[in-house]
């Protein structure tokens, strides 16, 4: 098994930049050891060619984790065109693909992803996938979602995260879901202090409770930089200006369908609880969205 | 501390087990020892049976290893009951080195010195020179980590040569238990820096122990070598979060060392 650096990874190198996308796939597919089949798939993932998505797709289903971890990497800094792709290898019934897709769209924080890494964070059995799935929820691109589709989202990422934080039997996923939180209280400090002191509350709480004590440690951090940023009063606001230019390609087919499977969420909550979350406003929502377009 | 809590599934319970260790059948016997150890049983039946489970001669294998005698030496590492001490020393000498190996690493976990002249004696009786490819005489590695925990700085002079030894392992912690007994951080940092070296050996599985190395003794110095690892995250995480541990009774909570917060920055990154 072969693992690398991030720095080796993203660095380009001229030797393939010199090789054809058709040569660089040609080297994946006629790759005849464990080892060759690593090198040609890191040289495919960067040279960063959207053409070379559907092989790097491919050889996340390679039982070789040298390989799988380099097309991560390079489906992840291909970023949101690799996204369908991934969600379409989401349906096949390959766990190992399937896990390896899911740090993909975790790293690439791209919304398509968003309801995906709300079900395994929350949900599946092997912890080093839900760790990435909290980590994806805190590096979500926030700032692509339309203003009335953000408020649910965030909503709901917040719900799992304060849930894994709590309910989790893993320390690293705890302490990812602790990582989360506080990226998503300094996202949501302006629009939503309710939600900032909500966290801070509960971070307090997980202060006294937490019993690892890395995961306490973080916890101390994180409200370290909560309260820093209220009392300097510097928002995130100005970061999502400043990443403005770098606008969402999504179509409002997507936004509809992310907010029909938010709705779906809610639904399935509601049918658990009547008392929370009432479904209409959602139904209003998804009339504004068609609407606009 | 590292081990998760895990569900007890299983249809055991204490009495069962205590039943399960006395009755005929080996298979049985030997899973009670390692549920006993497993869950933590605390309790002073089951500790005397595994004490005497130490002396079983019923279970053979055809190599001539004792399998309850192993489980046994490694349920009560976890049992945290010096009354084992004198017994598990004793199994130092059993013939079968899985045993030997179980009752070192015990041994560490329940902190008694008394076994020090035992284990600095299994050092310097050995032939270091005689070893052919990866088989030893003794267990080594443990033998050195559990001098280094129980903080034996009077066999530091028996644990000097083991730096040169050739089996890499072996080598490595035998700096993992100086790093542990150097008092003065100059010197402490030096053997941590062996470490840091074998970090970028080619070898994966010897990559991955020295990960746990420095987790253990938590070197600070090691973080950046640490993330940097060609190993899997999850091993760096465990390995950090060791580093980090060690930090935080250098400060008063909720203060946070600037190493803590370096640790953390680290491990941010490698979820």
């Amino acid at each position: 098994m072969i693992y690398c650096k991030v720095e080796e990874r993203q660095a380009p190198l001229i030797l393939y930049r010199s090789m054809s996308l058709s040569q660089l796939v040609k080297a994946v597919e006629e790759a005849d050891s464990s080892r060759k089949l690593f090198e040609a798939v890191q040289n495919l993932a960067n040279a960063r060619l959207e053409g070379a998505i559907p092989t790097l797709i491919e050889a996340l289903s390679y039982n070789n984790p040298g390989a799988a971890v380099a097309a991560v990497d390079g489906l992840t800094l291909l970023g949101n065109p690799a996204v369908p792709a991934l969600l379409e290898l989401l349906d096949m019934h390959n766990y190992t693909a399937r896990s390896w897709a899911i740090r993909a769209l975790a790293e690439i924080g791209d919304p398509r992803g968003l309801v995906t890494l709300l079900g395994v964070a929350t949900a599946d059995f092997a912890f080093s996938v839900r760790r990435a799935a909290v980590k994806g929820l805190g590096l979500m691109k926030w700032h692509w979602f339309p203003d009335e589709l953000r408020e649910i989202a965030q909503e709901e990422a917040l719900e799992a995260l304060l849930f894994v934080a709590q309910q989790d039997d893993e320390w690293v996923v705890r302490y990812a879901a602790v990582v989360g939180l506080q990226a998503l209280s300094l996202t949501i400090a302006d629009t939503y202090p309710q939600w900032r002191s909500q966290i801070q509350e509960y971070l307090d709480q997980m202060a006294n409770s937490e019993e690892n004590l890395a995961v306490r440690a973080r916890v101390w951090l994180a409200l370290q930089h909560i309260q820093q940023n209220i009392s300097k009063n510097i928002h995130t606001s100005s970061g999502i200006a400043a990443i403005a230019e770098n606008k969402s390609s999504l179509t409002t087919d997507d936004w509809q369908g992310i907010l029909n499977q938010l709705y779906e969420i809610k639904r399935q909550e509601r049918a658990k609880n009547l008392e929370e979350g009432d479904p209409r406003r959602f139904q209003k929502l998804a009339l504004e969205i068609q609407n606009k377009s | 501390m590292s081990e998760p809590e895990l569900p007890d599934d299983n249809q055991l319970t204490l009495e069962q087990a205590l039943i399960n260790l006395q009755c005929e059948d080996l298979g049985l016997r030997i899973y009670a020892a390692w549920w006993l150890g497993r869950f933590r049983v605390k309790d002073a039946r089951a500790i005397a049976l595994l004490i005497e489970a130490l002396d079983d001669e019923a279970d053979r294998t055809e190599a001539g290893g004792y399998p309850l005698r192993r489980n046994a030496a490694r349920a009560l590492g976890k049992l945290n009951d010096r009354s084992a001490v004198p017994a598990l020393i004793k199994s130092l000498d059993c013939d079968d080195f899985y045993v030997r190996e179980a009752a070192a690493q015990s041994l560490e976990m329940l902190g008694d010195l008394a076994c020090v002249l035992k284990l600095v004696e299994m050092l310097s009786n050995s032939t270091t020179s005689t070893i052919s490819g990866a088989e030893t005489e003794q267990p080594f590695d443990s033998i050195l980590e559990a001098l280094g925990t129980l903080g034996a700085v009077e066999s530091i002079p028996h644990i000097l040569p083991f730096l040169d030894y050739p089996i890499p392992r072996i080598k490595y912690a035998a700096a993992r238990a100086m790093y542990q007994l150097s008092a003065e951080t100059e010197i402490a940092a030096e053997y941590g820096d062996i470490l840091i070296k074998a970090l970028s050996n080619n070898d994966l599985q010897l990559r991955r122990t020295v990960l746990s190395d420095l987790g253990a003794i938590g070197y600070l110095g090691a973080a950046e070598a640490i993330s940097n690892t060609m190993a899997e995250n999850s091993l760096k995480l465990i390995s950090l979060k060791g580093v980090l541990e060690k930090q935080i009774p250098l400060a008063t909570p909720p203060n946070l060392t600037e190493g803590a917060v370096r640790v953390m920055a680290l491990m941010d990154d490698l979820l």
